[in-house]
């Protein structure tokens, strides 16, 4: 099974209010506020660490979740915010110049 | 060839001065008379040289501000100008169009704000008692309609562009010339920030909270910014978090009477004292 990395793209503003990630794409102005488990995905996506390994090391840890459940919300997620091009998604490292 | 003398005038907006100098004397004249109330005679941060070109009307183009080394270059159809924010200079070149300066003072202050945590607001704001009250939302969601039923003793800062800095713990509104469909400049003073109302017109007058992100999302979507840096988003974004901290922000829902400013004074925000 092969990997996936992510890393944030960079055009991408991002902020915590009040415990919520706010996250703006400066290109077309979308605006997303993220849930704890997705900000914790966020805050991890360094191009690096696979996401599954974010899943088990990070989101698993910290939240009382199925890890099957998680790695699937995990996927969901990261698949949306591409879309948004809010998140980079590769099946190889990213390294942050890549990403630029 | 002796070229004409340039005349300049410093216009102070927000509390920052910027000159803004050109040989065309109806140029000059139409400028020194739509800032009669902002002209200063502090010493400018920033120094604009105009070149009044006779061609392109008003334009409806999609402004461009874009990073061009160190500098920034402004364009739309009836103007172009160059900034460059180490020195405070630059060059504008436009036709003789009110609406055009306006516009590129606003870009130019829009990019200056973003730098010192403030930035230019799709708002009315009005001082009431001592606070500044801002009232913000789309396009017909009753800016002009508040600044029209204002009571007297009420100072219109702006129908339409707010200005705001931060100032200590808050933030301070300040007036501005950039007026709407009341056609009429703000009044050149400021307050302390007490509230931020988004507007929506209903059967009756009520004021509710907001979520803290839903603020920030709907603050961000009126803040008047047109530079594609993610940089300075970044900042703005910073910025918009930081007043939703410090500044109350209400969805205020009301019906186009006299009788919505009751309600505004009635409401507790940030002391004018603080």
């Amino acid at each position: 099974m092969s990997e996936s990395y992510i890393t944030r793209g960079s055009t991408i503003a991002a902020r915590v209010l009040d415990g919520e990630m706010i996250v703006m794409n400066s290109e077309d102005s979308t605006f997303f506020t993220l849930n704890e488990v997705a900000t914790v995905i966020f805050q991890a996506a360094d191009g690096r660490t696979p996401l599954r390994e974010i899943v088990r090391t990070r989101v698993c840890e910290q939240f009382d979740i199925d890890p099957e459940q998680a790695q699937a919300d995990a996927e969901h997620f990261v698949a949306e915010l591409s879309g948004h091009g809010i998140l980079l998604v590769s099946d190889q490292p990213l390294t942050p110049e890549a990403s630029l | 060839m002796i070229s004409a003398p340039r005349k300049v005038a410093c216009v102070e907006i927000g509390a920052l001065p910027i000159s803004l100098s050109t040989s065309h004397g109806r140029f000059f004249d139409l400028l020194l008379q739509r800032y009669e109330g902002f002209l200063s005679a502090s010493r400018p941060e920033c120094e604009l040289e105009f070149d009044i070109i006779d061609a392109s009307p008003v334009s409806d183009e999609d402004v461009s501000v874009r990073r061009e080394g160190p500098q920034w270059r402004l364009e739309r159809g009836d103007f172009s100008a160059r900034w460059d924010p180490r020195t405070g200079q630059g060059s504008v070149r436009q036709n003789a169009n009110p609406y055009s300066l306006d516009s590129v003072l606003r870009i130019l202050h829009s990019l200056i704000l973003a730098q010192r945590g403030g930035f230019l607001l799709h708002a009315a704001s009005a001082i009431c008692d001592g606070h500044a009250y801002l009232f913000s939302g789309v396009s017909g969601a009753g800016k002009t309609t508040m600044a029209r039923l204002a009571p007297r003793d009420v100072t219109l800062l702006t129908d339409e562009i707010s200005y705001l800095r931060p100032d200590d713990q808050t933030y301070r509104a300040f007036g501005t010339p950039f007026a709407g469909e009341l056609a009429k400049a703000g009044e050149n003073c400021s307050a302390v920030v007490s509230a931020l109302f988004f507007l929506e017109q209903g059967p009756e007058n009520r004021i509710d909270e907001l979520p803290c992100a839903e603020a920030v999302r709907r603050l961000m979507r009126n803040i008047l910014f047109f530079a594609e840096d993610p940089a300075l988003v970044e900042k703005l974004l910073a910025s918009a978090c930081d007043f939703v901290t410090r500044v109350p922000i209400r969805r205020l829902t009301f019906y186009p009477d006299a009788r919505v400013w009751e309600e505004v004074r009635r409401f507790e925000g940030v002391p004018a004292h603080v």
